[in-house]
């Protein structure tokens, strides 16, 4: 495995249950503040609790971009708007060019809400779909690339990533990979998922819903709570200007697949080791070397004692990890860049959070899972996101130097 | 970026293999054939059972394409292979199947939990690795009409970056009604190629070299009238051109668009 050149993390922005913006993150993770509300998602009755975003459905798309209107793009859009993000990619445009920035962004299931409409409004007859609905725009996996290089004014390769659960971690890869065989200089990516019927009903199907808050790695945890968020970083090689201003990096990835089955961890959870031993040596970094693991977590029974297998079989007990869903809620395809977000505030600000909803850590496991929140400096977090399929993507951000 | 390719596999209309391809380009006319391949032969019968029309695709073109490049390099394995699939829709079957589901109000509760987790677009990355034991990262690239191009960009990336040898496979299968509409998709097309770095490449097919160019470009089609006329039946039709060079073995130079810019490949035997 060689070592990466890490690369440097010059603008983030984030939104989902907590909040709009990386300062409602921080607020929601110190205070201790969950997003999650009673599943009041209308036109399902899944049952469970959501991290649903407020006010999306009343954002409007400007004009010229009007025909991509579907709950992922608007929410794409209002995270294009935080923290700074749009104005921040064009300076980067200006310096290195619009046509030397990618954008690849991970998302599962896109715009399949406004498909899902549509569907609902089939002529009765025919059994058409409405004449105003614009798959291309909406519904179709590509869209949420489209819009965001259509609204940025971007020039260079552009495509969706859809991993399932790992979608925007494997972003982030897929990026640095064109990065480092020299196609692109500096890429956005992350991506969104958003709440939709298929997603609500289809894990309600495979009975992983939770009736009450998730509560990943607690002893009585009864499954996950799904959420919604969009959330992007700017990707560039080398640090542009002063390191000590830009001192955010990716260091390191690993990516394995599970080769076991659809929707169920492998067993000893060979896959997500073989992951973050491959980006801990892609970062030449020993395990002691990580700070704190934002773990996937889900709050299912399998996925989180899969999960803590692999943690403890890489690092044993001594790195304290913790997941954050029972926060956020499980942002599905958006958890990648959700989870490297909170890595990126935890680095900044030198905060472990404990788990939300944790009251009494699984007895068997055996990686140390916070249940407070830690206050002190750190330099390195490692953030792990596996998905459906199998598909499995451990990253690496640090200080630098 | 430049990459050899080790092994090649198709399917498309009446071109079950590239032996089809190679009659059709010496003269012969596009025999009958199934519209989508028999399932994986590797998959349990469960699983087997369930695998979709583009999953059935898919893991065909994969696994004519491996079978091809183990020949010239018998230690290659599916298993530690990594791949990169492409498709615009995904398995889109399954995906109309859940929508007219959820779309009816007392029905939503019947949505199974096999058809949940096989309408994720990476449900043929998945079966490839759960068919192979694999443990190699299998990845899923989604362009619209620019997957083709989208796709190759990544998996060509990916040998450069990585140095290694990457599988990259594209698909697409026909949507059903009313999803059919929005996105034309007249038969089932997908294609495999086995890309390895240029050091490691003995026994190559034929050679690529590829360029990102931020300048709009249309899509080069393939010269044979019979492959040129499929070309606007499947997004994934679009690579027709580059393995109409490979069969051939003669050099050409292809531009293939994405959604800004395009992508020139240049086919040297």
């Amino acid at each position: 495995m060689t070592r990466m050149t890490p690369l440097s993390i010059t603008a983030a922005s984030l939104i989902s249950a907590l909040g709009r913006g990386k300062a409602a993150t921080r607020g929601a993770l110190v205070e201790r503040r969950g997003g999650l509300v009673a599943n009041d998602f209308p036109g399902i009755a899944s049952g469970g609790f959501i991290g649903r975003i407020p006010g999306i459905e009343a954002h409007r798309l400007p004009e010229p971009l009007a025909r991509f209107t579907c709950r992922n793009n608007l929410l794409l859009d209002l995270a294009l708007a935080t923290d700074g993000f749009a104005p921040a990619v064009a300076r980067a445009a200006e310096r290195i060019g619009a046509a030397r920035i990618g954008v690849v962004l991970g998302t599962s299931t896109s715009g399949i809400a406004r498909g899902e409409e549509a569907y609902r409004a089939r002529d009765p007859e025919s059994g058409a779909l409405p004449p105003d609905f614009d798959f291309t725009h909406t519904h179709d996996f590509f869209s949420a690339a489209r819009f965001v290089q259509t609204s940025l004014g971007l020039a260079g390769p552009a495509f969706v990533v859809s991993t399932a659960c790992a979608s925007s971690a494997r972003a982030i890869v897929d990026a640095t990979q064109l990065i480092a065989a020299g196609v692109i200089d500096a890429a956005v990516v992350g991506g969104a998922d958003t709440l939709c019927h298929m997603t609500l009903a289809g894990f309600a199907a495979l009975g992983l819903i939770s009736p009450e808050p998730c509560r990943p790695s607690d002893a009585e945890r009864r499954g996950l709570s799904i959420g919604e968020a969009a959330g992007f970083v700017l990707l560039e090689r080398g640090p542009p200007g002063d390191r000590a201003e830009n001192p955010l990096a990716l260091l390191g990835y690993g990516e394995s697949s599970d080769g076991y089955h659809m929707s169920a961890p492998h067993p000893e959870a060979l896959g997500a080791i073989a992951a973050m031993t491959e980006a801990l040596d892609r970062a030449g970094l020993a395990p002691d070397e990580i700070d704190y693991i934002n773990l996937h977590g889900t709050g299912t029974i399998a996925n989180d004692a899969s999960e803590d297998r692999a943690v403890a079989a890489v690092f044993g007990d001594r790195v304290p990890c913790s997941s954050t869903k029972g926060f956020t809620g499980h942002t599905l395809g958006a958890a990648g860049i959700v989870e490297a977000i909170i890595a990126l505030l935890a680095l900044e600000d030198g905060l472990l959070p404990g788990g939300l909803n944790l009251d009494r850590v699984d007895p068997a496991f055996r990686a140390q899972v916070l249940r407070d929140n830690v206050s002190r400096p750190i330099r390195r977090v490692l953030s792990n996101s596996f998905g459906f399929g199998g598909a499995n993507s451990s990253l690496i951000f640090g200080l630098v130097p | 970026m430049r990459a050899a390719i080790l092994g090649l596999g198709l399917w498309g209309p009446g071109m079950p293999d590239v032996a089809a391809l190679r009659a059709v380009l010496a003269g012969e006319e596009r025999s009958r054939a199934d519209d989508t391949p028999p399932p994986p032969a590797l998959l349990a019968a469960n699983e087997r059972r369930r695998a979709g029309p583009a999953v059935r695709l898919a893991l065909a073109v994969a696994d004519a394409a491996v079978a091809m490049a183990a020949r010239a390099d018998p230690d290659l394995s599916p298993a530690t292979l990594r791949a990169v699939f492409a498709s615009s829709h995904g398995e889109g079957a399954v995906v109309d199947d859940l929508l007219k589901t959820l779309a009816d109000p007392g029905e939503a509760a019947g949505v199974s939990p096999t058809q949940f987790h096989n309408s994720v677009h990476n449900v043929a990355a998945g079966y490839w690795s759960i068919a192979h034991g694999g443990r190699a990262p299998a990845d899923s690239i989604a362009a619209h009409d620019a997957s083709f191009g989208a796709g190759l960009l990544k998996a060509l990336a990916e040998v450069t970056a990585e140095a290694r040898k990457v599988l990259f496979c594209l698909f697409d299968a026909p949507l059903p009604f009313p999803l059919s509409a929005c996105r034309r998709t007249d038969f089932a097309f997908g294609m495999a190629l086995v890309l390895a770095p240029e050091e490691g490449g003995t026994g190559a097919l034929a050679h690529l070299t590829a360029e990102f160019v931020p300048v709009a470009a249309a899509l080069d089609r393939p010269r044979h009238p019979a492959l040129a006329a499929l070309v606007d039946g499947n997004p994934a039709a679009q690579s027709l051109a580059l393995l109409e060079a490979i069969a051939r073995g003669t050099p050409r130079t292809l531009a293939v668009p994405l959604l800004s810019g395009h992508l020139t490949l240049a086919v040297t035997p």
